[in-house]
């Protein structure tokens, strides 16, 4: 029980902080936060976060940033299958490697709602889209330290 | 798939109901800290504010002293020619919330739903020109599809002479692009192009914008012309919703 209060608390944060509105051209820089959070939980605990909560949890980000109804749940549900099929090697990676992963994951992610949004209307226009995957890669150390001490604080295994 | 098919929009807004709350818990506190703000501000920048707001309205009562005769005088005239287009409409103010959407498109959140009679399709004005029409509707919330979104188009005429052409937002920055217009037509940096009603959604002589660039490149089939939206698209904190229906 404490595990889902856990893991769905720091979901709606994500969300929180994915709605915060920022300024000027630091719209582009968002890190992807739900994504982050939902790679951390399908890292650690696997068998609560699934491709099936990443899909909810697109869900919820599409209803709230007005994206097509399954755009993102899309793109986190094949992100999250990667991660959750190497979940026990990610988790052995050092830091610095895992940072260079959510790269890669951040941008498939990236490049998934870049190729949806160009099917349905036109794709974000300008370069500065890519730079979220690039502030997600060097807030991850942060982020996994943040997130591991409050697990280990809260979370019986 | 999503948006074609109708049913699909209640669905959406019954999903979206309980999502409001994390909206207004975004938007709240951030409203909170601007009007703790307003209220830090001092006495003399207060005071010095509510000097030009006074001669500010002095300048728009007057302007609307003729304004109302210029309606009656409009009105008579088409029921003299037996139009059945109305210039008054009911309308309500909404304030925009604080949150945020994805930065490729150009949407807003409203506090205001379909518990306060808003529809899908209604026009969204502030106090300088069109903004851009509801697409989506919650029980409290509602969402505007700004003018200088990729998907939104708006059928305007130029306040000139009369021009009729689409435009078209531009992904790239805030700015609108006139659709199809041809190398010779009377387009000039400065135009200013109002809503022109041909399209249904929006009432007829709202400003839209304001001619910034014509290009007439040769090997183009049409000129390009960029329009700069009227309306402050991502700085108004309130906005206009108004009620027109045409031939209703």
């Amino acid at each position: 029980m404490r595990n889902w209060i856990a893991v769905y608390s720091t979901l709606i944060i994500a969300l929180i902080l994915t709605l915060l509105p920022m300024p000027g051209v630091t719209v582009w820089m968002r890190p992807a936060w739900v994504l982050m959070v939902l790679i951390f939980w399908a890292m650690t605990m696997p068998d609560i976060v699934n491709i099936g909560t990443a899909w909810l949890a697109g869900l919820v980000v599409d209803l709230l940033t007005g994206t097509m109804l399954g755009e993102h749940a899309l793109a986190y549900t094949v992100v999250i299958f990667f991660v959750s099929h190497m979940h026990l090697r990610l988790i052995m990676y050092p830091l610095f490697q895992q940072a260079i992963c959510i790269l890669f994951f951040t941008m498939g992610y990236q490049f998934l709602i870049y190729s949806i949004q160009g099917v349905i209307g036109e794709p974000p226009a300008t370069r500065l889209y890519w730079l979220s995957s690039l502030t997600s890669m060097f807030l991850w150390p942060w982020l996994f330290i943040l997130m591991r001490d409050c697990r280990r604080r809260f979370i019986t295994l | 798939m999503e948006k074609r098919v109708e049913k699909f929009a209640a669905i959406r807004a019954a999903l979206s109901f309980p999502l409001t709350t994390i909206q207004y818990a975004v938007s709240q506190p951030i409203q909170f800290i601007d009007t703790l703000k307003t209220a830090l501000s001092s006495h003399k920048k207060l005071q010095q504010e509510n000097s030009q707001l006074r001669t500010e309205q002095l300048l728009l009562k007057t302007k609307l002293q003729r304004l109302i005769a210029v309606e009656s005088e409009n009105n008579y005239l088409k029921a003299l020619f037996q139009s059945s287009q109305k210039i008054k409409s009911k309308s309500l103010i909404a304030e925009v919330m604080a949150v945020s959407s994805e930065p490729f498109i150009h949407q807003l959140v409203l506090n205001k739903g379909g518990r306060d009679g808003v529809y899908v399709g209604q026009s969204v004005l502030d106090a300088n020109g069109v903004m851009g029409q509801v697409t989506q509707i919650g029980p409290h919330t509602s969402r505007v599809l700004l003018i200088n979104d990729s998907s939104s188009g708006v059928a305007v005429q130029s306040g000139r002479n009369g021009m009729r052409a689409v435009a078209i937002g531009d992904t790239y920055d805030s700015r609108m692009k006139l659709k199809f217009v041809p190398h010779t037509a009377d387009v000039k940096a400065g135009d200013i192009f109002i809503t022109s009603g041909l399209g249904g959604r929006y009432p007829a002589g709202y400003p839209v914008g304001v001619v910034s660039l014509v290009d007439r490149d040769a090997s183009h089939q049409f000129a390009t012309v960029y329009l700069e939206p009227s309306a402050q698209l991502s700085s108004s904190r309130q906005v206009l919703l108004i009620w027109h229906r045409t031939n209703a």
